[in-house]
Formats: structure tokens, C-alpha cells, sequence
């Protein structure tokens, strides 16, 4: 959905050295450093605030509030949520099914369907193209959706609520047809006179060569999974099949949360009045999304080439 | 040997069994749902069921457009939309071609650093605006404190929310962006920046005449595809970040945070659909006519 627009962006590599664009007179790159400069404190401050927030301890924050600098530094917060740690577990083990079930099946869903799609030969190639280009353009709305998974598939409280729905996206299949129609189609006849089936040419010929393809979707997919709230807001319930986000959703008003779930307070040992929540709260938001924000951005490029891959048309 | 049945046999029985998994995807995910769309004309009663529920015609979307909720709605759904799409365009588009003018090193950390909130769920990002607006120990209100300024109350103030999430919008989306642009700078053949350069042009008659100009068919498609969302509001966006705080809905409610509020906490399903029905086609119809503006334009680069 967010996503049509990117395909349009045909942009190509970024090529190694650049030394047109340099200007002879330093002054003005140094003008528009300390411009960028600003502008990524401006976006990366916000980052320091929840980080020493939940370092900050609780009294700082109730005399205080939120500070950059905090009066008193403490491990307090998180030493707490290391006192009990099952619940935050958990929500990571219960992540990482749903991330790896869902691309694994994801990737190879979108490259099946991608690669018929790319089929110019294939029989029907022009009516599966609309088949599933059509989606993007009409759907029935979030009602018919939610009552097609609780009321007659029967999702409700199951993973397979948030796995299923994030399987296939008709614009990572026209991104992977994109990459596929580049593919020789010499190659895929002259393996046919040998004798090879489709099946065969697809899963030891087009899927080996579409790994550039596969890397760049498998880790969109993934990313996707990982910071998916949605389908885990509409469908799950039950507490012990909370995914990180959804443990974060339920989190945001700690004090009701703590209240409505006592198995929690128990676990913690603590009475929910004097609970360090503010802190807490900081903590368990570095806690679930830390370690994913420390890995993603090594792959940034990628997010990025999955839009340059492959067009629309092809 | 044992024989396949017939339709399995050959190329396109081979590739239609290949396509098969995505067929039935699409069939119960997507068209399914669209069959599911009648309930927005009848009264959907759980125990009846969708095709059991009596037929009401237009009764739903009737009682939701005569109410205050549909303008709001609708008004709020496309106005952010273009403020998003505005804002993100200039901001992205300047910052992209003045990260031109910076060696490699640079233009490798900032972008690093302004792409680090796309990694971030609307529901995260929900804690780190908290973390500012927060009425008792959010930092702004900290701040207006210690300057002897009364604390605000952010969340029960519907005429800060346009600027709140307009600025939140663009701490989220602006690396992305930035990113798309600069990778459209970089295709540009350098040859004219030479010839540029030889005639002694400025920088900025450079950025004006010649990267403005080449980037425009690329900002125009976008542009136009952006439009045929706007029916599309950005649901976390508009759900975490203000909360869902009801006295603040005129101006942080759209479609979206609407639809689900019928669904999941008023329980009006046949009306929330009904909304749904709405955005569905005017969404259609936005799309459409973005793709034939396109075509006009450039055929090559219209979605079909």
C-alpha cells in the first residue's frame, strides 16, 4: 500500500567516487555540513532521549521529567525487567518464529508467483498479471478482512493471523518479475532441450540466479514481519503469543497494562503503585527494538536497491 | 512409470501449478474480502452471519455521511495526506540535492543517521513522542518549566496536532526520501554539470537548471502515485502517536483510525465497513485517475 509509489523511482547504483559535485571553495560544503549536521542531531536526539530515560533513575524522572542529562544514572529499570525476564523473552522467541516462518515462505511464494509472471510465454500470463496487479488498486477494507479471519478461518489467537496475511505483497512480486524478466531466456530453453521440467529450471536455475533479488525482498520481508502491530493488535489475545511489537502496544499505557495483567505483577514481585514505570517503560522500548535498530542499518542499501530492482512494467 | 494427470502435464500446467499458492493467496486475502464488501449494505449480525444478515441498501454509509464523523474524517484523510506529500517533497528533495554538494564520507554518515527512524514501528516511535509530549514528565513540558512557562497539555490540545504529526511524519520519512532523491541526483550524466561548470555556471544555477529539471519527470511520477493514495491514511501514524486520545480526534482522526474505532471499539461493523466500501472506491478511482494523468504525461512510466 505505502509502497506503489517507490517503484517509479528508477534509480540506478551509486557510483563509487564523485568528484564532479566538488566544489573548489570549501567554505560552502562547510556551510552545508554544519547544515546536515543539524538536521541529523535534529533526527537523532530523540533516539538519546528514550535511551538515557531508561537509564535515568525513577526519582529523576518523576521530579524531572525526561532529561538529556538526568540528576541520578541507574540500572534500575532494567535490572527489573532482568529480574523477570519470561515475558520479554518470549515476545522475542514468538518474533523470531514469525519472522523467519513468514519470509522463508514469504520469499518463496513471491518468487514463484514472480517468476510465472515473468513468463511472457506462459499462457495465461496476462490474466494472472491482473489477477494479482488487481489487488493493489481494490480491496474490501479492514471489515470483510477481520471477519474472513476470525469468523470463518478461524485465526483468532493464532500466529497464523500474523503470518499469513504478510506472506505475499503484489508489490514485492512485481519487484521480483522486475529482476526475473532479466533473466536470458536462452538459458531457460536450452535447459528445457535437455529435458528439464519447469518445476526443475525454477528451483535449481532462476532461483540461484535471482539471489540479488532474493536478499533484497527476504530482508524486506523480514523487516516487515519484525515490526509488524497490526494483524497482532486485530488477532492476538492471548498473552503468551504477544509479539515484540504487540508486547509494546499493550505496554503503552503501563499502568493499566500492569493493572489488567497480574500474572506480570506477580512475576515482577512488587505492588503496582511503587512500580518504576516511566524508566521501565524506556528500558523495555530499547530492550525490543535495540538490538534490531543495531543490525538494520547494515542493510540499509538494500532497502533502498529493492526499489531500483525491478519496474512496474516489464 | 505413473502418469501425471493431464493439466499438470507441459509448460503451462507446470507454471499454472507454480502460480497456484499465489492464486489462492489473492483469492482468500484479497477477493474474498471484496465478495465480503456487501456487508457494508446489510446489518451484520454475528450469529446470521455475512450472507445470512438482512439487507439494509444504503442505510450504512447514509447514517455515517449524515454525521459530523464523515467530513472530519474524510477532511482530515486528505488534508494530512497532502501536507505529508508536500513537506516530505520540498525537505527531501533540498536536503537530497545539497547532500550532493558533500564528500562521500559525509553523505555515507548522514544518510546513515536521517535513515535510522524508517527502522522504527509507529508504535516505537509512540514512545519516543511520548517521551517529549508526556503532560507530567514529557522534556517540552520540562523545558516550558524551567523557563517559567506554564505546561502544556499536549494531548488534550486538538490545534497542536496538525504541526505534531506533520513533524513527526517528517522525522520518520525524510532519510527515506532523501535517500530516493540522492540516488536520482547521482543518474544524472555528469557531462552536463561539466559543460555546466565550463560555462561558468554557480551551484546553484547547477541546481536550479539542470538537477531540478532532470529530477522533475521522477518527482512528477511519484507525486501523481502519491496522490492516487491519498485516500489512504497512515494508520499507526494517526493511532500511536496521539494516543487515540478521543478529545483531540478532530483533528487527528481519519479514515483509517475511524474504521477500526467502528470495528474494534464502538462494534458498528456494518458501518465500519461501509466506510471502508467508501475509501475502497473513492481510493479506486484516485488511483485511476493518477495512472491516466501519467499516461498523459509519459506513457512510459504510467503503472499500466
Amino acid at each position: 500500500m505505502t509502497t506503489i509509489h517507490a517503484a517509479a523511482g528508477a534509480a540506478p547504483e551509486i557510483p563509487a567516487a564523485r568528484s564532479a559535485a566538488l566544489d573548489s571553495r570549501p567554505i560552502y560544503r562547510w556551510l552545508i555540513n554544519a547544515l546536515f549536521i543539524v538536521v541529523s542531531a535534529c533526527i537523532f536526539v530523540p533516539f538519546l532521549l528514550v535511551v538515557v530515560s531508561s537509564f535515568s533513575s525513577e526519582e529523576s524522572i518523576l521530579r524531572h521529567g525526561y532529561q538529556f542529562i538526568p540528576e541520578r544514572w541507574s540500572l534500575g529499570a532494567y535490572r527489573l525487567v532482568f529480574q523477570s525476564p519470561k515475558i520479554l523473552l518470549r515476545a522475542y522467541g514468538v518474533t523470531i518464529v514469525v519472522t523467519v516462518v513468514g519470509t522463508a515462505l514469504g520469499l518463496l511464494l513471491t518468487a514463484m508467483t514472480g517468476w510465472v509472471l515473468s513468463r511472457s510465454d506462459y499462457r495465461f500470463n496476462r490474466q494472472a498479471t491482473f489477477y494479482v496487479f488487481f489487488t493493489m488498486l481494490f480491496g474490501g477494507g479492514l471489515v470483510p478482512f477481520y471477519i474472513l479471519m476470525t469468523q470463518y478461518l478461524h485465526l483468532k489467537d493464532s500466529l497464523l493471523a500474523v503470518i499469513i496475511p504478510g506472506l505475499l505483497s503484489p508489490f514485492h512480486i512485481m519487484v521480483m518479475k522486475g529482476f526475473m524478466s532479466k533473466i536470458p531466456f536462452e538459458m531457460i530453453e536450452s535447459a528445457k532441450v535437455d529435458g528439464a521440467s519447469e518445476m526443475r529450471i525454477f528451483f535449481t536455475m532462476v532461483l540461484p540466479l535471482s539471489t540479488p533479488a532474493l536478499t533484497t525482498l527476504g530482508l524486506t520481508i523480514a523487516f516487515n514481519y519484525w515490526n509488524e502491530w497490526f494483524n497482532a493488535m486485530l488477532f492476538i489475545d492471548t498473552p503468551n503469543l504477544a509479539t515484540l511489537q504487540l508486547l509494546l502496544v499493550r505496554m503503552l499505557s503501563t499502568i493499566e497494562y500492569l493493572t489488567a495483567n497480574t500474572e506480570f505483577v506477580k512475576q515482577l514481585g512488587i505492588d503496582v503503585g511503587q512500580l518504576p514505570k516511566y524508566s521501565v517503560r524506556m528500558a523495555m522500548a530499547i530492550l525490543a527494538a535495540g538490538p534490531m535498530l543495531c543490525i538494520f542499518p547494515f542493510f540499509q542499501r538494500y532497502f533502498v536497491s529493492g526499489l531500483t530492482l525491478g519496474s512496474l512494467k516489464g | 512409470m505413473k502418469k501425471k494427470p493431464s493439466f499438470l502435464r507441459g509448460k503451462n500446467g507446470e507454471l499454472s501449478v507454480l502460480f497456484l499458492p499465489g492464486f489462492l493467496f489473492f483469492l482468500v486475502m484479497s477477493y474474498i474480502p471484496m465478495v465480503g464488501i456487501i456487508v457494508a449494505f446489510k446489518d451484520y449480525n454475528l450469529r446470521k452471519g455475512i450472507f445470512g444478515s438482512e439487507w439494509v441498501g444504503f442505510e450504512n454509509l447514509k447514517f455515517f455521511f449524515v454525521s459530523d464523523t464523515a467530513w472530519r474524517v474524510t477532511r482530515n484523510t486528505i488534508l494530512y495526506s497532502f501536507s505529508y506529500i508536500l513537506m516530505t517533497l520540498l525537505v527531501s528533495l533540498t536536503l537530497a540535492i545539497l547532500l550532493n554538494e558533500l564528500t562521500r564520507r559525509w553523505v555515507k554518515i548522514h544518510q546513515t543517521v536521517m535513515f535510522l527512524p524508517y527502522f522504527l514501528s509507529w508504535v516505537l516511535v509512540s514512545y519516543i513522542s511520548n517521551a517529549f509530549l508526556d503532560h507530567q514528565n514529557g522534556f517540552l513540558n520540562a523545558m516550558l518549566k524551567s523557563v517559567g512557562g506554564q505546561p502544556v497539555e499536549w494531548y488534550f490540545g486538538a490545534q497542536y496536532w496538525p504541526i505534531i504529526l506533520n513533524l513527526v511524519h517528517l522525522w520518520k520519512a525524510v532519510g527515506f526520501n532523501v535517500l530516493l532523491y540522492y540516488a536520482g541526483i547521482m543518474g544524472i550524466d555528469q557531462s552536463y554539470y561539466e559543460a555546466a561548470r565550463i560555462d561558468g555556471a554557480s551551484k546553484l544555477q547547477m541546481a536550479l537548471k539542470i538537477t531540478v529539471p532532470l529530477l522533475a519527470p521522477l518527482v512528477t511520477i511519484l507525486l501523481i502515485l502519491s496522490i492516487g493514495g491519498m485516500f489512504r491514511g497512515d494508520f499507526g501514524l494517526h493511532y500511536f502517536i496521539p494516543n487515540n486520545t478521543g478529545l483531540i480526534y478532530s483533528t487527528t482522526d481519519i479514515i483509517d483510525t475511524y474504521v477500526f474505532r467502528a470495528l474494534r471499539t464502538i462494534g458498528d461493523i456494518s458501518m465500519s465497513a461501509a466506510v471502508g466500501f467508501f475509501q475502497s472506491v473513492v481510493g479506486l478511482v484516485l488511483v485511476l485517475f493518477a495512472n491516466m494523468v501519467v499516461r498523459k504525461l509519459n506513457e512510459e512510466n504510467s503503472l499500466w
